[in-house]
């Protein structure tokens, strides 16, 4: 099993090296050179030879490729991304405060999915067949196909404007994260909820199940046997969604004005801020292979079957 | 044959492949059966409601509703569509080509997919979008870029498994090449997963795409598309909200419609399909169900 975690984590090394080669030929492959995207973002209105040449100069993009990534990288590691070509700023000090309040809209979301899905992933098991499931699915199924923004569009309405309940956007106390988180768990627990009712269902019809009714176990104890056995299956599935959903409130945060990582990309692209997209892409995408690859291990240690491989 | 006559027997598909047929042909006639141009501004009607002139109504700049929709079906169908089939082709060559010609080829272009697939979704789309600006071009190219490693990794495992069956290595004894195995053997194996999987990214990047052009790194203004129309209507949501509803209502059918199909088609392709798989696409990331398989098929 260590041995099996050990190479899984070795793996990732390469894929990190690949991103942080992708992330920073982001900005080599503008078609707007940097130092020109500098001079328009700090509202240069003329660019001339002589200051882009400075400008160049000034940012050491005179200097040869390979050379420049592997500072990047050394200062990328030592969590320096430079600086904003907008405000001037670190962007550490941008992306800081931004992937906390992204952190915390996601930790709310997340254990909704989890909750949410488990509840109603038994539910709908222990009643397979029954109008009761098949109405939980049609619904869940029409939540998946709503965008997310016209989801936030119509509770905002509702919640915020006719009956006045909760604040509109921004970030404030506990009530402001309902609708965010709201509106973020809906489209994920309506598949995953599927995800945990279809494993109980197959795990209903496993002879260990049918082996311990015949004994007379109370089927208490036989539900939590199966959402046991379901959850074996479903961790890793489960692991996998807390990066996809860092990566995807993009759309939620700009609906609520919430200040995270998905308003701060936006603008950045918008401005062509390539060192914060640059810190953006790279963290995200760091997470993403971290988190995959830890959901690999648990797999491997939920389910020895798996450990064969590599 | 004996496939599309068991996906036609499901009513509820075959209705949803009926309700697609017409958007897209909507789509394809928009500048025909449109009753109005789609950017003729006109104040006096401003918010008018629906008359029968104008069935759906006008929007905040007196344009006709019902025009904007139909017109809006190219980039928010049509162009999805295309991008999607682009991305689709291009890695199903290259997963059979790794695939087939196994080694180095297969071992580099693998490696390849894997760092393409350790980007997540969004991030990947944003990325392009930053280096390319903002534009449906752009978003669309950032999709292809994007979503071609998923088909590459289906359709070299599927051919891979397919091609040391019996009857592919007797067509090989026969003295068939790589091509006509390719063609007739392989390619038709693979078909089924290729279209569950093509079929599920249809409709997330269907949702992913109106949700870019909602924020405005989309299409650009007067151009009418589904999600701008939607941006549009939320600045005056609390007086009109009523203007919410067709461009809404129209995404909710589609990938509706593209979702219940691409169920169907999983069902149909797939008979003793049932166990702890994902059937719909996960929202965002469709390809994590297909990753779930993968790493199962592997087992």
């Amino acid at each position: 099993m260590l041995r099996y975690a050990a190479r899984r984590a070795l793996a990732a090394v390469p894929l990190l090296a690949a991103i942080s080669f992708l992330a920073f030929l982001l900005n080599q492959l503008a078609p707007i050179e940097p130092a020109v995207a500098v001079l328009h973002a700090q509202g240069v209105p003329q660019a001339t030879e002589e200051l882009i040449a400075a400008k160049r100069t000034e940012l050491g993009l005179d200097r040869p490729l390979p050379i420049r990534y592997a500072e990047w990288l050394l200062s990328a590691l030592k969590l320096d991304f430079g600086q904003s070509y907008v405000t001037g700023q670190p962007v550490l000090a941008l992306l800081c405060p931004a992937l906390l309040h992204t952190l915390q809209l996601a930790a709310v979301s997340f254990a909704v999915i989890v909750l949410l899905s488990i509840g109603l992933g038994v539910f709908c098991a222990l009643r397979e067949g029954t109008r009761l499931d098949q109405g939980t699915r049609a619904a869940a199924f029409f939540l998946t196909a709503l965008p997310p923004y016209l989801l936030a569009a119509g509770l905002v309405w509702l919640l915020s404007v006719k009956l006045d309940l909760l604040p509109t956007s921004g970030l404030g106390g506990p009530a402001s994260f309902v609708l965010p988180a709201a509106v973020l768990a809906a489209g994920y627990a309506g598949v995953y909820f599927r995800v945990i009712r279809s494993s109980m269902i197959a795990g209903r019809h496993d002879d260990s199940i049918l082996y311990g009714r015949a004994c007379g176990l109370p089927e208490r104890t036989l539900t939590l046997r199966m959402l046991v056995q379901s959850l074996r299956l479903t961790v890793p599935i489960f692991a996998m969604a807390v990066p996809i959903l860092l990566g995807s409130t993009v759309v939620v945060e700009n609906v609520f004005a919430w200040p995270g990582l998905g308003t701060m990309s936006v603008k950045a692209i918008l401005s062509r801020d390539y060192p914060v997209i640059q810190a953006f892409v790279l963290l995200l995408a760091s997470a993403f292979v971290l988190f995959n690859a830890a959901a690999d291990i648990v797999g491997a240690m939920l389910d020895p079957r798996l450990r064969k491989e590599l | 044959m004996k496939r599309l006559q068991r996906l036609l027997s499901d009513r509820l598909a075959a209705a949803s492949l009926a309700v697609l047929a017409a958007i897209l042909a909507a789509g394809a006639l928009a500048p025909w059966i449109a009753p109005h141009p789609p950017d003729e501004v006109d104040m006096a009607l401003r918010y008018a409601p629906w008359s029968l002139d104008y069935p759906l109504g006008n929007d905040q700049l007196g344009r006709c509703v019902l025009s904007r929709v139909l017109h809006g079906i190219r980039p928010s169908v049509l162009y999805v569509l295309a991008a999607v089939l682009a991305s689709a082709g291009f890695g199903t060559a290259v997963g059979m080509a790794a695939g087939l010609l196994r080694g180095r080829t297969d071992a580099l272009l693998m490696r390849l997919c894997d760092v393409m697939l350790s980007f997540p979704g969004y991030v990947m789309t944003l990325a392009v979008i930053g280096v390319l600006g903002t534009g449906l071009a752009n978003i669309l190219l950032a999709f292809i870029l994007m979503k071609w490693a998923w088909f590459a990794r289906v359709a070299r495992t599927a051919v891979q498994r397919h091609a040391d069956a019996g009857y592919v290595l007797f067509a090989r004894t026969l003295g068939a090449g790589r091509l006509t195995l390719l063609r007739r053997h392989l390619l038709p194996a693979c078909l089924p997963e290729l279209a569950v999987l093509a079929s599920g990214s249809f409709g997330t990047t269907l949702l992913q795409v109106s949700g870019l052009s909602f924020l405005g790194l989309g299409i650009q203004a007067p151009h009418a598309e589904w999600g701008m129309m939607l941006s549009e209507a939320r600045q005056a949501m609390f007086s009109r909200p009523e203007q919410l509803l067709a461009p809404g209502f129209m995404i909710v059918l589609t990938v509706s419609a593209v979702n219940f199909l691409s169920d169907a088609l999983q069902t149909a392709l797939d008979p003793q399909a049932g166990g702890p798989r994902q059937a719909a696409a996960v929202p965002g990331e469709p390809e994590a169900a297909a990753a779930a398989m993968l790493r199962k098929e592997a087992v």
